[in-house]
């Protein structure tokens, strides 16, 4: 029995801590949804592009770690510089749904222009952390987890409280909360919304930069990352898009049901059911909540 | 104009016999090469089907899904074991059938739909792509317990004839698609489209005007579903000739959105033109690899180019022509024609033309 409920912990935290990945993904959608009411679809390119960038400079280019970071990191300010001038700006006065379409196409552009400049083969990405079990937690707690999937959770839990003192007590975060309620209103008031638009696409290109880091190191840097980007979606869903602790708690959610169902009702059906799980789940709470455990209320205007 | 015939009108029915005459008289007669059959006259005509069925939902009722290939996967399989275990029903009947049945997907999928919407529920039509290919992979008895993996899918018998030439698939294709594109154009005309169109304009406004949301949008999905299963279904067994749950990955929804958005949302022609574009795209970059650059360009550049270059014309057609191809198609006519009775009325020359 004690055999059992280990197990059961084990598959928990297990599932727990890789949530902790989805989130890192779901907080790069939620920076710009919460700064420009826009749904970037193409936040899971950004995070294939931005490490397969890393990887490039530092396997093509032997760029030392940390430089090869900071380069790969600039590039993403400057897909954030173009996407805010050449895609953002025109569509200022479209609807929703055409600027979600435009992020799809910037999607493809960002897949493409990546595997143009650095190759379709699968490249491996050695962060110094291996994707084994921690001797320490093993012997003393009986819990196989691995250290990847730590540093994974501790950087994720950095990044959220950095991501949210940021916008709760910073002039720059009150700025992104005044354009993300009413972008007419801010600029009138003088709040620069260019600057703004940069930083939040520059940030979540940072974001995708940590989070396809993490996934790289534990899959490998290979287009499969946009796929697994998508399940951010239903993570999204479950937390909320505009809110950024329901990034951490969707995913966490999304992460230990997938692992728990795959586990226990999986081998009834075959297995692979965490490749659907977290979109039904997701519908579930589309029935029952539809803006997410931490979202503002949905009001829609006649 | 006035409708001559059912809802079309004199100008719908010289394109339908235009069309008609090109396609089984003139594209016969002159097209010998197999190649042409093969790679791109059938593919274009099943993926035009299944855009038809995309526009349904997304150009005409205004609800974003992202699950086309997931509905063309249920049609292919369907129709692969009503041929196996009901052989009474017939290729045409199987065909009906199977159509049915993604429909029935279809409904289910789309309920979300009645409550979210935008990216909501392009999330929730992604659970049934899915869904369905994994439940396709995962449960034998829809490959009749095949363990390669990929089923090779029977010949086409209609009435007892073999139809299994690419000149005689073609034919077949052309037939479902004429019509089920003349049902479509129906039915977006009719009063069913209006409602689709209402609620996709404004839902609400749609709804205390009498239209039944609920109604109209599963009825949207039920139907957009119907044709990517007959177009899943021509798909595997005319142009793939095979059946694998892969082939209807997640990448041919997004192939199949973007023939919806590019070729133009809300019409009928769009579907034609977006498919015909997607389709012969590729072919065209990789003759220029192989003819200009001489194969001096890998595979995988020019592949990874013609991805940039889709994502690109997306967002420029989201920024200029959110109405696509067909829009600007439109609009290449409507100056034609002006520029066309402003230098000839009556028979004068315009002072303009003369310098």
């Amino acid at each position: 029995m004690a055999n059992e409920l280990l197990f059961f912990m084990e598959v928990l935290v297990g599932g727990l801590l890789a949530g902790t990945m989805y989130s890192l993904v779901a907080l790069g959608f939620v920076l710009i949804f919460k700064a420009s009411a826009t749904f970037n679809f193409s936040q899971g390119a950004m995070v294939f592009f931005s490490v397969l960038a890393f990887c490039g400079f530092m396997q093509d280019f032997n760029i030392p770690f940390v430089l090869a970071f900071i380069l790969a990191a600039l590039l993403m300010v400057v897909v954030g510089l173009c996407t805010e001038r050449l895609v953002l700006r025109p569509l200022m006065n479209a609807s929703e749904d055409t600027v979600l379409m435009a992020t799809i196409g910037l999607g493809y552009v960002l897949e493409g222009l990546a595997q143009a400049a650095w190759g379709v083969e699968v490249r491996r990405l050695d962060l110094g952390i291996g994707d084994f079990p921690v001797p320490w937690i093993a012997d003393n707690l009986k819990l196989f987890i691995s250290a990847l999937d730590i540093t994974a959770g501790l950087v994720a839990a950095i990044m959220i409280i950095g991501l949210f003192l940021l916008f709760k007590y910073t002039k720059i975060g009150l700025g992104l909360r005044a354009v993300a309620d009413d972008a007419g209103a801010a600029s009138s008031i003088g709040i620069p919304l260019k600057h703004i638009m940069l930083l939040v696409w520059s940030a979540a290109g940072v974001v995708a930069l940590v989070a396809g880091c993490m996934w790289g190191a534990r899959a490998g840097v290979q287009f499969a990352l946009v796929d697994l980007a998508l399940k951010a979606l239903p993570v999204l869903i479950i937390g909320g898009f505009s809110s950024i602790p329901g990034a951490i708690i969707g995913g966490l959610i999304i992460g230990a049901v997938e692992k728990i169902l795959e586990v226990y009702i999986g081998p009834f059906f075959g297995g692979a059911i965490e490749g659907w799980a977290p979109y039904v789940l997701a519908i579930f709470f589309l029935l029952y909540r539809p803006e997410g455990l931490f979202g503002e209320k949905i009001i829609r205007r006649v | 104009m006035k409708p001559i015939f059912m809802t079309y009108t004199k100008k719908d029915l010289i394109n339908l016999a235009v069309c008609m005459v090109l396609s089984v008289l003139i594209i016969p007669t002159f097209i010998k090469t197999e190649y042409w059959y093969t790679s791109i006259l059938i593919p274009w005509l099943c993926l035009a089907l299944a855009t038809i069925g995309q526009q349904i939902v997304m150009g005409y009722t205004g609800q974003l899904a992202l699950g086309a290939a997931g509905f063309m996967a249920a049609g292919a399989f369907a129709m692969f074991n009503l041929i196996l275990r009901v052989p009474d029903l017939g290729f045409v009947g199987s065909l009906i059938v199977s159509g049915l049945i993604a429909a029935a997907f279809g409904i289910l999928f789309g309920l979300p739909s009645l409550k979210v919407r935008g990216i909501y529920l392009m999330v929730a039509t992604l659970a049934s792509q899915f869904f369905i290919i994994w439940m396709i992979d995962k449960f034998g008895w829809f490959k009749n317990y095949d363990s390669s993996g990929i089923i090779t899918a029977q010949d086409i018998v209609i009435l007892g004839k073999p139809f299994t030439t690419p000149l005689a698939m073609y034919f077949v294709c052309l037939a479902v698609t004429t019509i089920l594109t003349l049902l479509a154009m129906n039915m977006a005309r009719g009063s069913t489209g209006r409602n689709w169109m209402a609620v996709r304009d404004m839902d609400i406004a749609a709804e205390s005007m009498g239209v039944s949301l609920l109604r109209t949008k599963v009825q949207a999905f039920a139907i957009s579903a119907f044709y990517c299963g007959v177009a899943g279904a021509l798909f595997a067994f005319c142009y793939l000739k095979s059946l694998e749950p892969v082939a209807f990955d997640i990448k041919l929804s997004f192939k199949i959105l973007f023939m919806c958005i590019l070729g133009g949302l809300g019409t009928i022609n769009g579907a034609f033109i977006g498919a015909a574009f997607i389709l012969l795209f590729p072919v065209l970059l990789n003759a220029i690899g192989n003819n200009v650059f001489h194969g001096a360009i890998d595979a995988t550049i020019i592949s990874s180019i013609e991805q940039v270059i889709f994502g690109l014309l997306m967002i420029i057609f989201m920024i200029y022509e959110p109405l696509g191809m067909a829009k600007l198609w439109e609009n290449l006519k409507q100056s034609m024609r002006s520029k066309l009775s402003s230098s000839g009325i009556k028979g004068v020359k315009s002072p303009v033309l003369k310098k």
